[in-house]
């Protein structure tokens, strides 16, 4: 099953592995705030990550969703291992690489790569795309210098560049075609699987959709399992097979991607989800946008139990704020981290506000609801 | 008359390689009370053309021809003296980036207040008073606390209504927002959204809403237009331009756009990228791009008329119309395959 957020692991990597190229299975990041200079004392740490497990089979994309601070990025690149996870276990392809030295995360590499948000600030200025594309090849040995250079050539035509442009540098190029220089490099030794964070976030739309139909494309052809990361639902809907909205360091809720926006159970994926502005007046205009109060809380001290509470407007008193909500279960790998999930979908705000100030009347409602949709 | 009319408006920056045609000859009436949308690409020329019109361009290498008449009177030919009288009060702008715009040196309250007192004659006490009230009305929490503090103490959102509260703080009679909500999450997006429409509809004040975001377009403006390469290719009431699109381009950004109300296995993509206002294209500006390119798009740039069904609805196109509704319809259909 793709998520298991309850389950405390003491399974071999192998086993746990269970046909997924990639199991993230607890991860927490918590960055310390320190205080002093010779001895610095911890005072407390801001909870980017905070218990994240999910899963992905060999060619899926996942995308990832989720607001400014919620962690997204923390996340990919604790799987990365560009940062240690404070807690947790990633596996990846059946080997448990949490914990795994600086060489020896080496041959791990060749296997997962990245693709950043900015083409700016992403591509060294000085250096030419050749050498830019080769680098992998180089660190990874692989073949010689004419190989490599043929091999550069290929993947330039690969994503839709001139291969004759090997010489050029970054500066040369426009936004989408920087972007298409990243995939490239991405693509050089490989993988098997490449975490994209916001890869066409900072692109014009004509553009953006250059490159998301070069990600599906690259996809179908190599076989690529992608980490997708972004905070436009647009997007994200359209590229992804299953969707993860995270909020505040924490899964709010997994789902398969037409499941997930046509049945939301998590009042948070609801308020996302009626946010998002519609290309078309006759149907943005009649539907009621649920707004939600306030901004996102800081992640040093998150809000108790369930850290969406302050804002939902199906907040219940004495139980929201008490007591964290698992992640329930509602069949075919559907989980939200909701106590008082969503009856159906579209939803006013004022159908979801109903269930508001009702205090703890009844006890907590039985959590098998899998059963019942 | 309208409140602001601006007629062929050029804008050209002297650049080391040359001239630089940022706008390029573009005309529309504001009228009060209205939510214009100017959509576009980076580059389009569609922040230019409101920078210009305020007078904010750099004095130096910026060449500017064509008029902008704010009621009757040119603001293009106002002394800077004359044109602070107006910024700020009768018309009054918010940008894309507020960390940016506001002074992180200074609280908030006194920003606001040193707002007031330039264009009013009034005590400082009358002044933040004043502030305060805006400050509430876009729904500041605990305003009367937060007013003595400092930009950075506030998140992206509540800085985007302090600077609206500013903007709106002299009863401006034109709001030019310039992709206000770009740098926001969508949540905050949709507050921000609903405040200027609260806004707009409670002080009554015209708004010029520069994004490059059709959703939002679609979400708050009663009319449109579309921008390329310095050009407006295309403008219309919002419902026509969604329902009737009549120009390549206008269905390219429509197309490529990936949506929550429609299942398309494949964006269409718009090939290329957008030229170089260094050396735009002859003929038609987007002809390189356009699937539906024809010798006359080459060589003839394709003038800006009334479509023969709606006078009110103008794009500048070669193709024939009967084609282009056919066109416009196809890709509708395209569109709605699962919207509902």
């Amino acid at each position: 099953m793709a998520t298991t957020n309850s389950v405390p692991t003491t399974t071999t990597a192998a086993e746990t592995a269970d046909g997924n190229l990639l199991v993230v299975d607890d991860v927490k990041k918590h960055f310390p705030i320190t205080r002093g200079i010779i001895f610095q004392k911890e005072i407390a740490s801001v909870k980017a990550v905070d218990g994240v497990s999910f899963s992905i089979k060999p060619g899926e994309t996942l995308g990832i969703v989720g607001e400014s601070g919620c962690g997204k990025s923390t996340l990919a690149r604790c799987i990365m291992r560009l940062l240690d996870p404070t807690a947790g276990r990633v596996i990846f392809d059946g080997h448990d690489i949490t914990n795994l030295s600086r060489p020896s995360m080496r041959p791990v590499r060749r296997d997962m790569t990245m693709i950043f948000q900015d083409p700016y600030a992403s591509l060294n200025p000085r250096k030419r795309v050749g050498f830019i594309v080769a680098e992998p090849l180089e660190v990874h040995g692989i073949g010689t210098a004419a190989e490599i250079k043929l091999r550069v050539q290929e993947l330039l035509e690969v994503v839709g560049l001139n291969p004759e442009h090997y010489n050029r540098f970054p500066h040369e190029f426009s936004g989408g075609q920087r972007q298409r220089i990243g995939v490239a490099r991405a693509l050089a030794v490989n993988p098997k699987l490449i975490v994209c964070d916001e890869p066409v976030s900072a692109l014009d739309v004509s553009v953006q959709a250059q490159i998301l139909n070069l990600l599906k494309d690259l996809q179908d052809d190599f076989g690529l399992t992608y980490v997708f990361i972004a905070h436009d639902l647009n997007v994200v809907r359209h590229i992804s097979d299953r969707v993860m909205v995270m909020y505040l360091g924490k899964v709010a809720e997994v789902a398969s991607r037409d499941v997930l926006y046509r049945e939301p159970k998590h009042p948070y994926t609801g308020a996302l989800l009626s946010a998002v502005p519609i290309a078309n007046p006759e149907l943005g205009r009649k539907r009621e946008s649920i707004v939600l109060e306030g901004d996102v809380p800081s992640p040093v001290n998150p809000p108790s139990a369930c850290r969406f509470h302050p804002r939902c407007p199906r907040f219940v008193e004495g139980h929201c704020d008490v007591e964290e909500p698992p992640l329930y279960p509602f069949g075919e790998g559907h989980v939200a981290a909701c106590h008082y999930p969503l009856e159906r979908w579209p939803m006013t705000a004022s159908e979801m506000h109903r269930g508001r100030r009702v205090r703890e009347e009844e006890p907590a409602p039985a959590p098998d609801y899998a059963a019942s949709s | 008359m309208a409140l602001l009319e601006v007629r062929n408006l050029r804008t050209s920056f002297r650049t080391d390689d040359g001239i630089v045609r940022a706008v390029d000859g573009v005309s529309f009436e504001v009228e009060k009370g209205q939510v214009l949308g100017i959509v576009g690409e980076s580059g389009s020329g569609k922040s230019v053309t409101n920078l210009t019109i305020m007078g904010l361009n750099p004095r130096q290498n910026t060449i500017t021809s064509g008029e902008a008449l704010w009621k009757g009177r040119d603001l293009l030919k106002m002394k800077p003296a004359e044109l602070r009288e107006i910024r700020g009060s009768e018309i009054s702008m918010i940008f894309q980036d507020p960390m940016t715009s506001l002074n992180p040196v200074h609280t908030i309250g006194k920003q606001l207040v040193e707002a007031i007192l330039l264009h009013r004659d009034v005590t400082k006490r009358v002044a933040r008073a004043r502030a305060l009230e805006l400050l509430r009305a876009v729904g500041i929490p605990r305003a009367d606390a937060r007013i003595d503090d400092y930009p950075h103490q506030f998140s992206g959102g509540m800085r985007q209504r302090v600077m609206i509260a500013m903007a709106l703080i002299n009863d401006p009679d034109l709001l030019i927002a310039d992709e206000p909500t770009t740098a926001l999450d969508v949540t905050t997006q949709a507050q921000i959204l609903a405040l200027m429409k609260r806004l707009q509809q409670d002080f009554g004040s015209a708004i010029i809403m520069i994004t490059h975001d059709l959703g939002v377009i679609a979400e708050i403006a009663d009319d449109v237009f579309v921008m390329y390469a310095a050009n407006v290719v295309e403008q219309a009431e919002v419902h026509d331009l969604f329902n009737r699109p009549q120009h390549p381009y206008t269905w390219g950004l429509m197309g490529s756009l990936p949506r929550l109300d429609a299942d398309v296995e494949r964006l269409t993509q718009i090939p290329g990228q957008p030229p170089s206002l260094l050396r735009p294209p002859p003929g038609c500006r987007f002809h390189p791009r356009c699937p539906y390119v024809m010798e006359v798009c080459k060589t003839t740039v394709p003038k800006l008329v009334p479509t023969q069904k709606d006078p009110g609805h103008l794009q500048a196109c070669h193709l024939d119309e009967e084609t282009k509704d056919r066109e416009a319809a196809k890709l509708l259909e395209a569109m709605m395959v699962e919207a509902g």
